[in-house]
């Protein structure tokens, strides 16, 4: 930065030039589902001083675990971060991860679920009166089907047990965070093994690259 | 445990064998197993009552602990489940024709925007076995769906239950009216469902979250004796 004349600061003073200042480390947090979309909107993006570190993704089926587990990330990468932000929705937490993020002083993504903000929240909201009966799978959750779906249930041993579990629901919707033929076939395939009527549903990264370019300056 | 199933003809076991069988086969999930036992009891005399607890009920509270610390998973129990039902259809009807003991009555049903029923069902079951009558509203019950029951059926405990975070709020939303209509005191408010909580629970106004089938049970029977208790404190 030049420095001006000292009747240039006498008179106008020094005007704050941008960048303000120099780029600051932002630390993730992620959900493992969210990895390849967090990493390609980073890269996009040109988020250079964005990190990314991800815990597991099977977390998904267990949340009563996801706040401890968050906490602990946080604890441990807090003091090399400026900011640190949880992509995790609630989550199924029941309000948990909130509790923690606020105590902890950190940002977390808004919404119930990922499916709600792949979605866009005021939409999904908006459909949820009507698609209470739906099943959802984004991108990840197509390709990981059996490790979180069919055998965590038990459909591998007891396929009896679809029904009971999926009895209730009327269909499954893929919502798409790109564009990938085989990835729709095999989603397609999850409908069925799941005895539900399939519907693809574009969305993009929905809420997501809006929650992160809100955390992406500090 | 079932490794040896074929090997063993259950008619030829004595009574206590045949019930520590029939808490394997519960484990197991052996529906038919489960219903063949259930008959050789009845036909040697027990009362359908002693099936159900001491044998039934008893089993099952094995796959609870079981589940609870991580040794048993959701599929499983469902199958356990599975089997206690087919045991329960046989013993149903006669526990009507005995009089057996009732512990009282429960209205129960997954709230609106929610078709999660597992829970719940696996609840309604449970409180079944340990003597309650259970009216099962099913899955998506708006506001007026309970109240109707609760005229209705006139129960001593409401159970609420709720798998998803965007629904369990709603719990609040029926607390809140029996409230307004002065009907909250009539009635033991349960709730449970996996994203709750005991601080969730008090924050709604229920009176317990159960966090599995087998605590709502024991909370069911200790504020239905508490509810007597005060009723006939009152008398």
């Amino acid at each position: 930065m030049d420095l001006p004349d000292d009747d240039q600061l006498t008179q106008q003073g020094l005007a704050l030039n941008a960048p303000p200042a120099p780029l600051q480390r932002v630390l993730l947090i992620a959900c493992g589902a969210l990895a390849r979309e967090i990493l390609d909107l980073i890269a996009r993006n040109g988020w250079d001083h964005m990190d990314l570190t991800c815990l597991p993704a099977i977390l998904h089926n267990h949340p009563e675990r996801i706040p401890q587990a968050v906490e602990q990330d946080v604890l441990k990468h807090r003091a090399a971060y400026d900011r640190i932000f949880v992509v995790y929705a609630d989550c199924g937490t029941g309000g948990q991860l909130q509790t923690v993020c606020e105590r902890l002083g950190v940002g977390m993504v808004a919404g119930p679920h990922c499916y709600s903000f792949f979605e866009g929240n005021a939409q999904f909201a908006a459909n949820a009166p009507d698609e209470f009966t739906a099943f959802y799978l984004t991108d990840f959750l197509v390709r990981q089907f059996d490790a979180f779906v069919w055998e965590p249930l038990g459909l591998d041993r007891h396929p009896q047990l679809r029904d009971t579990y999926f009895g209730h629901y009327t269909k499954l919707v893929y919502q798409a965070q790109t564009d990938d033929a085989a990835l729709t076939a095999k989603a397609q395939d999850c409908a069925a093994r799941l005895g539900l009527a399939f519907e693809r549903r574009f969305t993009g990264y929905g809420d997501l690259e809006a929650a992160l370019a809100g955390v992406s300056v500090i | 445990m079932s490794e040896d199933q074929d090997d063993i003809i259950l008619a030829d076991l004595d009574d206590e064998e045949l019930v520590q069988q029939m808490y394997d086969d519960l484990y197991d999930g052996l529906r038919e197993e489960i219903e063949e036992s259930v008959n050789i009891l009845l036909e040697r005399g027990w009362q359908p009552y002693e099936i159900l607890t001491e044998a039934l009920v008893a089993g099952m509270t094995i796959v609870g602990k079981d589940f609870r610390d991580g040794i048993l998973f959701v599929p499983e129990v469902l199958l356990a489940a599975n089997a206690m039902k087919g045991g329960m259809a046989i013993l149903k009807p006669l526990l009507v024709e005995t009089g057996a003991p009732k512990q009282g009555k429960m209205v129960i049903g997954t709230v609106k925007g929610d078709i999660h029923d597992i829970g719940k069902n696996l609840v309604g079951m449970m409180m079944e076995g340990a003597g309650f009558e259970v009216i099962d509203l099913g899955i998506n019950n708006a506001v007026d769906s309970y109240l109707d029951a609760l005229e209705a059926e006139k129960p001593d405990i409401l159970g609420m239950s709720a798998l998803l975070t965007t629904t369990m709020p709603y719990m609040k939303v029926v607390i809140d009216t029996l409230v307004e209509k002065g009907m909250r005191d009539d009635y033991i408010v349960l709730v449970g469902g996996a994203p709750l909580n005991e601080e969730f629970g008090r924050a709604i106004g229920a009176d317990a979250y159960c966090r599995d089938a087998a605590v709502a049970v024991e909370t069911a029977k200790t504020y239905v004796a508490q509810k007597h208790n005060q009723a006939a404190m009152r008398a």
